[in-house]
């Protein structure tokens, strides 16, 4: 329904005339005053509330917006489109102007296309099994678990440096190992970066819950997060002034903590 | 060149002696030859000196080795409680499948089953599937440890090696014995307890000595599912590191346990021999 209705929204908005925008952006989109973005089709929680980006709600959603009205367009000017994962990293003529949904930033796919500065750091997060669920998110309580980490990642280090567990930890060859882990309760809590921790405990360890993040560190060497744009795309410039722009005025930080830390329930660590 | 210790030898042993030097000189000469050869040419390679920084870096060693020896103890100590647990299964399964009476027919199908599946798996497999799967059907802790599953992993999969060898030194023990103690009025259980398994058992001792060594590599196994024994210890150095050299650091602890060990059953074997002609 909300789809319907954003689509009516959107045709009508392209009856009418071109709104006020900024000059960076002007002549550079796929529809002169609009704004094309596409998402995942479904878009998922915490990206995208609902899958309904539309409405603004949920990180990507509204940092989508954020962007945009950055540029100047009105938030009626966005128009949602929607493409697979995959479609979107290949070369080629594009439906849209900016793809958002969790690519993270790669040399190769640099190669094929381009990206935009990145929007969001990936931290750590503490994924914890099903009975420890009721560890606060304090290094005090995390101290006491029994921890568990892919060897070869900057988990390791993380693990000895900030959170000095009072037992050794035990290590994997890879996160599939480390689920295995959790799930014969061999280990209480593991880390991993937010994403990977959301959605392992959404789909693959089952009763396991993230308890808490670290803020980002770039010492992790994190996952990036930037917007899809076809491969020599001129809005790049603008999108990246935008980000700038926003991640100055701590607007970028504030919807983070909205949509990552208050929504999905994951404390920062104290 | 006559020297004192020539004198009162006959010629043949002056000229046996001679000989004698002779080829060592020809060892050494062709041994110092390959070495340095080895030692010049290896470095003259183009990618020579990449592979010494990440290979061969002394920096890195120093600084891994003792971290590297302290994940070593971790080794040991599954060794140690493995190794004992090991031979007696290995003798426990190797006797049922020896076992001669009819009533007893079942534990021989097993002796073969367990000699079979285990033998057939690799160890890696035993590993994960005992060391994740048994734990995972929802045991307590302490009990769902990696050590104790993995152990466990370790334990089944030699044994079935080990009973295979117990079985060919009973064998190895000739039947006329059996008949000759039976005779004598042993019964079937003291025959086996004290005239074949004693033979059996000394016989087979050098090839046992290389399933320990075997047995002390395999270890390292367990890291897979958690234990941060010496080659996860040298992995997260890897990583950390981005460097080789902690991997051959591991290598060089092995392999002063190893070797030792090593020459040690071949040092058996030999004596075996000469005992046998």
């Amino acid at each position: 329904m909300s789809r319907m209705l954003s689509i009516a929204v959107a045709s009508i908005a392209l009856s009418s005339a071109a709104h006020a925008q900024g000059d960076c952006a002007a002549g550079k989109t796929l529809t002169d005053g609009k704004f094309t973005v596409a998402t995942g089709n479904p878009a998922y929680y915490p990206w995208v509330l609902d899958d309904a980006p539309e409405k603004g709600e949920g990180f990507e959603a509204a940092v989508a917006f954020a962007v945009a009205e950055e540029m100047g367009f009105d938030a009626s000017d966005v128009v949602w489109v929607r493409s697979s994962f995959d479609e979107a990293i290949q070369p080629g003529a594009k439906s849209f102007d900016v793809n958002i949904q969790q690519y993270s930033i790669t040399p190769e796919r640099d190669q094929v296309v381009d990206f935009s500065a990145p929007y969001y750091t990936a931290p750590m997060a503490v994924l914890v099994g099903a009975n420890a669920t009721g560890t606060e998110a304090t290094l005090e309580a995390l101290k006491g678990l029994q921890w568990g980490a892919v060897g070869s990642t900057t988990a390791v280090p993380k693990l000895a440096g900030v959170i000095q567990p009072d037992s050794d930890p035990l290590l994997y060859g890879d996160n599939a190992d480390v689920n295995a882990a959790i799930i014969a309760n061999q280990i209480d809590a593991a880390l991993f970066d937010l994403p990977t921790a959301l959605y392992l405990s959404a789909v693959v360890v089952e009763g396991s819950k993230v308890i808490g993040q670290f803020p980002a560190d770039p010492d992790d060497n994190p996952d990036q997060f930037g917007m899809l744009l076809e491969e020599g795309n001129p809005l790049k410039t603008c999108i990246d002034a935008a980000l700038a722009s926003l991640s100055e005025s701590g607007k970028l930080a504030a919807i983070e903590a909205k949509w990552l830390q208050d929504t999905t329930g994951v404390p920062l660590i104290r | 060149m006559p020297g004192p210790s020539t004198a009162g030898m006959t010629r043949r042993e002056r000229y046996e002696a001679q000989q004698k030097r002779r080829s060592a000189l020809i060892a050494a000469t062709s041994t110092v030859t390959v070495v340095a050869a080895l030692y010049f040419l290896v470095p003259l390679a183009p990618g020579w000196a990449k592979v010494q920084q990440s290979f061969f870096n002394g920096e890195v060693l120093i600084k891994t080795f003792p971290k590297l020896l302290d994940a070593f103890r971790i080794n040991v100590m599954i060794f140690a409680w493995s190794a004992p647990a090991i031979a007696v299964l290995g003798l426990l399964i190797a006797l049922a499948r020896d076992a001669k009476s009819p009533a007893l027919f079942p534990l021989r199908i097993f002796g073969a089953a367990f000699t079979d599946v285990f033998r057939g798996v690799p160890v890696i497999l035993t590993v994960y599937l005992i060391g994740f799967g048994i734990p995972g059907l929802g045991l307590p802790r302490p009990w769902n440890s990696p050590y104790i599953w993995g152990s466990l992993a370790l334990i089944l999969t030699y044994s079935a090696y080990v009973a295979e060898i117990f079985r060919s030194g009973i064998d190895s023990v000739h039947h006329s014995q059996r008949a000759a103690a039976l005779s004598l009025g042993l019964s079937e259980r003291q025959v086996m307890r004290d005239v074949v398994l004693p033979q059996a058992i000394r016989n087979v001792v050098p090839s046992q000595m290389n399933m320990l060594i075997a047995l002390q590599k395999d270890v390292s196994l367990l890291s897979f599912i958690g234990p941060v024994e010496i080659f996860r210890q040298a992995g997260v150095f890897k990583s950390l590191l981005a460097n080789f050299t902690p991997y051959v650091g591991a290598a060089i602890i092995f392999l002063v346990v190893t070797i030792p060990a090593t020459r040690y059953a071949d040092h058996l074997m030999a004596r075996q021999m000469r005992e046998r002609r």
